[in-house]
């Protein structure tokens, strides 16, 4: 548990240096990355120490970073409580994750399902799985992925992944499941 | 209040095997009708495909209006008027005796029947009905609603029908099925690998509108019941369900979410015009006419959880309705308009709750089933079908409108829900 909190917390750290990054001095890290590296490093070969070794540096953080970011990927489920289509502050890292991942590749797509409890009526219920995934879709939008990449579709009670008729059942049920269409 | 458990006699037992839900009375009125019912003659030399005075022994029964007496309690069995000793109903503490015969004839099958008033000694009903073999249950059927009216005043409801989702325990079929209204001869009339939901009838029964994922998301299917034929009848972008007929069939109201805000809408159904109807930020869902086809009840949670409005559909003005608990919604309003019926929360738990349309008065119906929901009124105002939780399965359960009967339609596999009682066929 607590490897997996600091985990996300590094990743989180990475993934805001690397944005910072990108935002401020892009030529650096997207060097880092490219087949135009070697060429530009070729060009200013004398006395561009620091330079080099920024870019090394570059290389290695992106590489933790992005393996950071898909670790919070693979979080996919994300929990609501009872009647609530309010986000749950544990998800929001790996669901800026997913946004991230849907802004820097604009083919990729999701389909984000909502889901509730059997707990009340079948129809209300159905409203309420769309206000979840509604919820989810708006939190990704606001952190970079665009509208056109996320589908909404609520199966309200209908697809529990718990059959218990208790609250440890209800509580995995109550759910929003991120669905990559395409990457 | 008396509670008594009217477990089906074994002898019916074999004559229901068939059907997958059977219904078992857990609780009558106090003041049930005593009612005798002697197996009809039959002059044929094989047995009766249905037994037909059995059926109608269980439809009174499990109507919770009547207590029915076992045949091995009958100190006689008559068949004709001239036979019956009215002295030994008596003995019995017999209200009424309903006895018959069964003809094979040229043309089919002929049943007379006569009910007999055991205090007054008198016939007070009879009547002869014909129908072909595989209408012999039918016959029962409406036996059983001639009495019940006769008995009681008010229509029976024994020929009316049920449709409902059965589904497995992995949620991975989807079986729409349509029933005789006592769970028997259950047909498959849709089935899929995904969710079917709100099955609803047409006024005339002659279809039902229903939500299938088929496609992915939530969208209004008709289909004919006569021929299977079906029809994507409301699938905008967005979400689509609940799907309700006005009183007179020309109009279907729905409910409409495009992203994330569902509202309630209203089709023309010749025409395939919509009109929205509610615009508000909150959930607005399970639109269902008032009886004077202009009103609309519905469930949203403009004022927080789930409460009960109704919108009139000429000014689009909105009332709330309900306000006792945190949670109402679903509601069905009884055909003479008189009482809403819908899910209510109270102390965690979700029951049946009924509510006078004058007085306001709320009554808490069902406490011994759990988790109940999808409730539907029988065309005849009596009783009210609905889901419920027993035991991890999800069964169909009754209880009447005045909370006095109460019964339950458990099935032998799976899980039952959403059930919606038909109109009466004419």
């Amino acid at each position: 548990m607590q490897t997996t909190a600091l985990y996300k917390t590094l990743g989180l750290a990475f993934g805001a240096m690397l944005i910072s990054a990108c935002a401020s001095k892009g030529d650096v890290n997207e060097g880092a990355g490219s087949t135009v590296a070697p060429t530009a490093t070729e060009q200013q070969a004398e006395g561009t120490n620091a330079v080099e070794s920024a870019g090394l540096n570059g290389e290695a953080l992106q590489a933790e970073a992005n393996e950071a970011q898909a670790a919070l990927r693979e979080q996919t489920v994300f929990y609501f409580d009872f009647d609530q289509s309010t986000l749950k502050n544990e998800g929001k890292a790996a669901l800026m994750a997913h946004a991230a991942f849907l802004a820097a590749n604009p083919a990729a797509s999701v389909v984000l399902e909502g889901h509730a409890d059997e707990r009340g009526t079948v129809e209300y219920n159905l409203a309420l799985g769309e206000r979840r995934s509604m919820t989810v879709r708006r939190f990704l939008m606001a952190n970079g992925a665009n509208g056109s990449q996320l589908k909404v579709v609520s199966f309200g009670e209908e697809r529990p992944v718990m059959m218990g008729h208790d609250e440890g059942s209800y509580s995995k049920n109550r759910r929003v499941e991120v669905k990559y269409q395409s990457r | 209040m008396v509670k008594h458990s009217l477990i089906v006699l074994m002898w019916l037992l074999a004559s229901l095997s068939q059907a997958e839900l059977l219904i078992e009375v857990t609780q009558g009125k106090q003041s049930a009708i005593p009612v005798a019912v002697v197996p009809f003659s039959w002059n044929g030399s094989s047995p009766l495909p249905e037994d037909i005075s059995a059926i109608v022994t269980n439809d009174l029964a499990s109507s919770g209006y009547f207590r029915t007496l076992g045949t091995a309690s009958m100190i006689t069995q008559p068949h004709q008027l001239n036979e019956v000793i009215y002295a030994d109903w008596s003995r019995l503490k017999q209200d009424f005796v309903v006895i018959g015969t069964v003809e094979l004839q040229a043309d089919g099958y002929a049943v007379q029947f006569h009910v007999l008033d055991v205090h007054q000694q008198v016939e007070i009903l009879r009547h002869r009905v014909k129908g072909k073999a595989s209408q012999l249950r039918d016959l029962a059927h409406y036996i059983s609603d001639f009495i019940f009216k006769k008995l009681t005043g008010v229509p029976g409801v024994f020929s009316t029908k049920l449709i409902y989702v059965t589904t497995n325990r992995e949620r991975t079929r989807f079986n729409l099925n349509y029933a005789d209204a006592d769970g028997a001869r259950e047909q498959l009339i849709y089935s899929s690998r995904h969710p079917i939901i709100s099955p609803a009838w047409s006024p005339d029964a002659k279809k039902v509108a229903y939500v299938s994922f088929e496609n992915g998301r939530s969208e209004i299917f008709f289909q004919e019941l006569a021929t299977g034929k079906r029809e994507r009848v409301v699938a905008f972008d967005g979400s689509n369900s609940a799907p309700a007929f006005s009183p007179d069939g020309t109009r279907l109201a729905f409910v409409l979410s495009t992203l994330g805000n569902p509202d309630i809408y209203v089709m023309d159904l010749a025409t395939r015009k919509t009109e929205r109807m509610t615009d508000h930020y909150a959930i607005d869902t399970e639109p269902q006419w008032d009886v004077d086809g202009r009103h609309l009840f519905f469930t949203s949670s403009r004022a927080g959880g789930p409460q009960v409005y109704k919108l009139d559909t000429a000014n689009k003005q909105i009332q709330r309705v309900t306000f006792e608990g945190s949670y109402n919604a679903r509601a069905r309003i009884t055909a003479d308009g008189r009482k809403l019926v819908y899910v209510h929360r109270a102390n965690d738990r979700f029951h049946i709750a009924s509510q006078d349309i004058k007085s306001g008065l709320v009554n808490i119906l069902t406490s011994e089933t759990e988790l109940d929901e999808s409730p539907s009124v029988a065309p005849n105002g009596s009783m009210i079908i609905y889901a419920a939780s027993e035991a991890d399965r999800s069964i169909l359960a009754a209880v009447s409108v005045d909370g006095d009967v109460k019964f339950r339609l458990p099935s032998k596999y799976g899980d039952v829900r959403e059930p919606a009682w038909s109109p009466i066929f004419q």
